[in-house]
């Protein structure tokens, strides 16, 4: 069994509302030096098998397809030995 | 002329289309359900808007791989009228029928509320009875709604004159109040390069009586029906 990290970010250029929101609720809070806050997706799946490189092709076409939306996201993953 | 309207888990707006074309257009409708692979020969197909699966992922990412989405492609590679309002706009540029993404609103606020918009091209089968520079009012009602494309993408649509609609004050200015999501540079609706699909965040069904408050979104359906009767 392997598991998939999938971080999903807006792109640089692309506004995160979001973000903002919660940076200006950091300040309010009296928390200083936030410089930015960018708020992403972050998804774990766990997969059948063993073999690390068919897998992250595989998890690469689902990020490709489904997962992420290239003209406003990026995307990284990790692959791990699921434990259990 | 026959309208056939998709309606997916979670769309919202199918019966006031439904009900504009049939009650105040007098035209046929049908519903087609998502899961269904066929258009039942309808002339225009619409994209009502929603909340296509929950919005989950991303607004329009699930919508986008059901199996009517497959027939509404092939309909607009041979040159079919496809119509999508809010959710059906999203689930448009999820698809890549259109260019471009729609993000969350950058007041954070779902917004529902009356906007101007200036129409920026007539030369589309949807705007062909209003007149460029015109501004008409129709209601917004979404909290994703804000239109981002990359510079260069953006510069093909603007040479394209693809932006058919901008959010404006009531004189038409492109005044920073009257952008209701932050969209970029304005913009509330674009079609495609062959100009046969058009997304639009505004509900132009909801603004087609008078006693709703608007009949500019049925200019809308005039065009729709004035071109197909030229074709």
């Amino acid at each position: 069994m392997l598991t998939a990290k999938i971080y999903v970010t807006l792109k640089p250029g692309v506004l995160d509302a979001q973000g903002d929101t919660v940076k200006s609720a950091l300040e309010t809070l009296g928390f200083r030096g936030v410089a930015d806050v960018r708020i992403g997706k972050f998804l774990v799946i766990r997969l059948d098998g063993h073999a690390r490189e068919q897998t992250a092709a595989q998890v690469e076409e689902m990020c490709r397809r489904l997962l992420v939306n290239p003209v406003i996201e990026d995307y990284s993953f990790e692959l791990e030995e699921a434990g259990g | 002329m026959k309208f056939g309207i998709v309606v997916f888990p979670g769309s919202w707006s199918q019966q006031d289309f439904y009900h504009v074309i049939v009650n105040v257009l007098k035209e046929e409708a049908c519903y087609l359900w998502h899961k269904e692979a066929d258009l039942q020969g309808a002339d225009c197909v619409i994209l009502p808007g929603g909340f296509a699966h929950g919005d989950y992922l991303r607004t329009g990412a699930i919508a986008r791989f059901s199996p009517v989405m497959k027939e509404v492609a092939r309909f607009a590679k041979r040159g079919g009228l496809v119509l999508g309002s809010c959710n059906g706009f999203q689930i448009l540029t999820e698809a890549g029928l259109l260019a471009g993404a729609l993000l969350r609103n950058d007041c954070m606020h779902y917004r529902c509320k009356w906007v101007h918009l200036r129409v920026e091209s007539q030369q589309t089968p949807f705007t062909s009875a209003m007149t460029r520079g015109q501004v008409v009012r129709m209601p917004i009602s979404h909290g994703e709604g804000r239109y981002y494309i990359d510079d260069a993408a953006l510069k093909q649509l603007v040479e394209n004159d693809q932006i058919v609609f901008r959010y404006c004050d009531e004189g038409g200015e492109l005044a920073k109040e009257a952008n209701p999501n932050g969209s970029l540079d304005h913009i509330a609706g674009v079609c495609n390069a062959r100009r046969n699909v058009l997304g639009l965040m505004p509900h132009p069904e909801r603004a087609a009586e008078a006693i709703l408050g608007s009949e500019d979104g049925r200019v809308m359906f005039a065009s729709i029906l004035d071109t197909f009767a030229r074709a």
